[in-house]
């Protein structure tokens, strides 16, 4: 028997927009297109009936061992989910062909298919079938689901009534114990507390032991990194590197970097409603008036130019280390009174630190920009800045490549010299 | 494979890769899945589990519960034996009005609620079906598994009613399960048809109440077909429901000879939608998942 668990050759998705781009059409919507094509048809004449296209997949090929581990990365819209989905048989490729054997599992989304109105326990068996169990198995394995879960008390309970973080560790429970030859993983560790995390982290190298085949998408890089050997790196829907996963992601984040070139706007990988684009984001150091480099412990300022000004404008950063880890989250919807809202400030925001508490390194900012109540605009990667060595206060900071990316302000109690 | 998995996992049983199948995912065109009976049982026990998540649903937090199965042909055949029996004077022949009503609106109630629901049976579920592979005609067929449930206690007091007029109908009534499998069969077709249209044109939502209603007077549930001058007569028993409705009345309540020519023309029309329903959902299941 061959050992190759999934083949790809050249696989391809094409969506086509227009249409479904406002998610459905009416029927008079495709009936005046209908006419609008007859003369073209009959005397290939006539107005053009034109459709966008969107190549969320091109001539993708690998092949992935029975028992190996991958971690897809790569933008948004790179064509992660939309490789998961064509595994996953959810959606049916344009071109190419992919060779799938042994039974998959997908984790493409915890807890789809989970009613709000019936019982944990009720649920179990209907999303337990869903994702192809068969009902003994389920009954086998329902005790050590709930345990999982540790929702023992709830299962005859409506789901509706659980909180978020239960649901979604009862639908990781039933997924976890499919024990399929393929699991298919989506983000789902996004959710649920730090322990739950742990956990479904564990169960899944453990699903990767026991010689499944798992394929795992997230933005969290060191969680791939963890579990996988090997990355592959999607751009644009085409593989553009599959390498060991320290390789793929280190050019993942290159390739971020050069991307935060110093006109944001022609950056294509950002999504959002768009009536204001974030123009540039660059951090300075105050006392040196320098961009992009930051003495640790000074004052910065970040400041972020935007097209339009619209009412209800707010932003969140994310600073996020060198391994891809989030270290903060700056959010200007979380008010303070030392706040102020400028009308002469114009399409701009700026946000103010009083002494940057990072460790030296390279950081990288991602901005998720609001108004009018609606995203306008989520960009990966707008600014990359350097911390230098510098003092907190009054005293030294540890050196790059220290434990940490966080200096704190503390004092010791110790015995004399 | 099946039994291997169903069976507790040991170390000995690792092997499961025995003959792990290999499935091609490639562009597809023409009829795939549906009409596959394979993919279908190896999905046997969701198409289970989806009846029993609708019957639950339907009777979970409703205060009458499983009343609501009868209600609403009873409702309906105090006012059309009212109207229709009295003021418009319409014959219902031997039988009393309601009782003739009765036994014709027992299957419309199931044919007419099934049809509203399994037409937006896909839309319902739309993270489902964006989110996980299952055969999707599970969802219409859902809705209808669950509609026996209401049929068959409507039936039960159908045929209480029919015993305490001192009908006691004949050896016709054996032939009911064949009825209702007509009725299910024309159901299934036109909400597998009904559905798939639903996924890309949500106009259908604000079409199928409508057609219903326009339905409910083609079928001849307030008046009897034999009202109806031939060959008109038989033609238009190529609405499935003329040859059910009729064969219901003529099942229960035992009216002398059997509409074989309606329920033969039925049968027609109902093979028919059911082939066109499952064509059409067999060649646009496909496609659910990117437009849905």
């Amino acid at each position: 028997m061959s050992d190759v668990a999934i083949e790809l050759h050249e696989l391809g998705k094409r969506f086509r927009l227009g249409l479904s781009h406002q998610g459905y059409g009416t029927l008079r919507d495709s009936l005046v297109n209908g006419v609008k094509a007859v003369p073209k048809k009959l005397i290939g004449r006539g107005p053009e009936v034109e459709y966008d296209y969107l190549d969320a997949l091109r001539d993708v090929s690998f092949e992935v061992h029975r028992g190996e581990a991958i971690g897809l990365i790569g933008h948004n819209g790179a064509g992660k989910s939309t490789l998961l989905k064509v595994l996953s048989r959810i959606i049916e490729p344009s071109s190419g062909w992919a060779d799938v054997t042994g039974r998959v599992g997908s984790l493409l989304e915890v807890g789809t298919g989970f009613h709000p109105e019936l019982t944990g326990r009720e649920n179990v068996f209907l999303n337990g079938a869903i994702l192809g169990m068969r009902r003994a198995e389920i009954r086998a394995r329902f005790d050590e689901i709930a345990e999982f879960a540790d929702v023992d008390r709830f299962l005859d309970t409506p789901v509706k009534r659980y909180s978020s973080g239960m649901s979604v560790r009862l639908a990781f429970a039933v997924a976890a114990h499919l024990e399929p030859e393929i699991l298919l993983v989506d983000e789902v560790l996004a959710v649920g507390d730090a322990s739950f995390q742990r956990k479904s982290l564990a169960k899944m190298a453990e699903v990767a032991k026991a010689g499944s085949t798992v394929i795992f998408v997230s933005h969290n890089l060191a969680t791939i990194q963890a579990l996988c050997r090997r990355g592959i790196l999607l751009e644009r829907g085409a593989v553009l590197a599959d390498a060991p996963v320290d390789e793929a992601v280190s050019q993942y984040l290159r390739g971020l970097e050069r991307a935060a070139s110093d006109d944001l706007l022609v950056r294509k990988d950002r999504h959002g409603w768009k009536e204001s684009l974030v123009r540039k984001l660059a951090v300075y150091d105050v006392a040196s008036g320098e961009a992009d480099v930051v003495v640790g412990g000074r004052k910065a300022k970040i400041v972020i130019d935007c097209t339009e000004v619209l009412p209800m404008m707010d932003v969140r950063l994310t600073v996020v280390n060198s391994l891809g880890h989030p270290v903060a989250t700056l959010d200007s919807e979380l008010s303070s009174l030392s706040d102020v809202r400028d009308p002469e400030l114009g399409p701009r925001i700026e946000c103010e630190i009083d002494s940057l508490p990072l460790i030296p390194g390279r950081y990288r900012i991602d901005v998720v920009l609001r108004g009018r109540q609606e995203l306008q605009d989520n960009l990966q990667a707008a600014a990359y800045f350097d911390v230098e060595p510098g003092v907190l206060d009054g005293r030294p900071m540890p050196a790059m490549g220290a434990d940490g990316d966080v200096v704190l302000a503390h004092s010791w109690r110790l015995p004399p010299a | 494979m099946e039994q291997m998995t169903a069976s507790k996992p040991s170390e000995e049983a690792a092997p499961v890769a025995a003959a792990p199948t290999t499935v091609r995912l490639e562009p597809t065109s023409g009829f795939s899945r549906v009409l596959s009976p394979r993919e279908l049982w190896r999905y046997r026990d969701l198409a289970l589990q989806i009846v029993v998540r609708d019957i639950t649903l339907r009777y979970r937090q409703t205060a009458l519960g499983a009343a609501w199965a009868i209600l609403q042909p009873v409702a309906f055949m105090i006012i059309f034996s009212v109207f229709f029996g009295r003021v418009a004077g319409v014959s219902s022949g031997d039988v009393p009005y309601a009782l003739f009503s009765l036994a014709a609106l027992v299957p419309w109630a199931f044919f007419s609620s099934a049809l509203l629901l399994g037409s937006e049976s896909l839309v319902m579920y739309k993270d489902l079906v964006s989110k996980i592979y299952f055969p999707r005609i599970f969802m219409p067929m859902g809705v209808i598994g669950a509609g026996f449930v209401d049929l068959g206690i409507s039936i039960a007091i159908l045929l209480v009613v029919v015993l305490v007029y001192g009908i006691v109908p004949s050896a016709a009534i054996l032939f009911l399960p064949f009825l209702i499998i007509l009725a299910a069969a024309a159901l299934l077709g036109a909400t597998a048809l009904l559905s798939a249209i639903n996924v890309r044109y949500r106009d259908v939502r604000y079409v199928v109440p409508f057609a219903v209603q326009m339905w409910l007077f083609i079928t001849p549930v307030v008046y009897s077909a034999s009202s109806i001058s031939q060959p008109w007569q038989t033609l238009s028993a190529i609405n499935p429901m003329a040859g059910v409705v009729e064969g219901f009345r003529w099942a229960v309540l035992d009216t002398g000879s059997p509409p074989w020519a309606l329920i033969g023309m039925s049968t027609l029309g109902a093979t028919l939608l059911l082939l066109i329903g499952l064509a059409y959902f067999d060649r646009v299941e496909r496609s659910f998942a990117d437009i849905i």
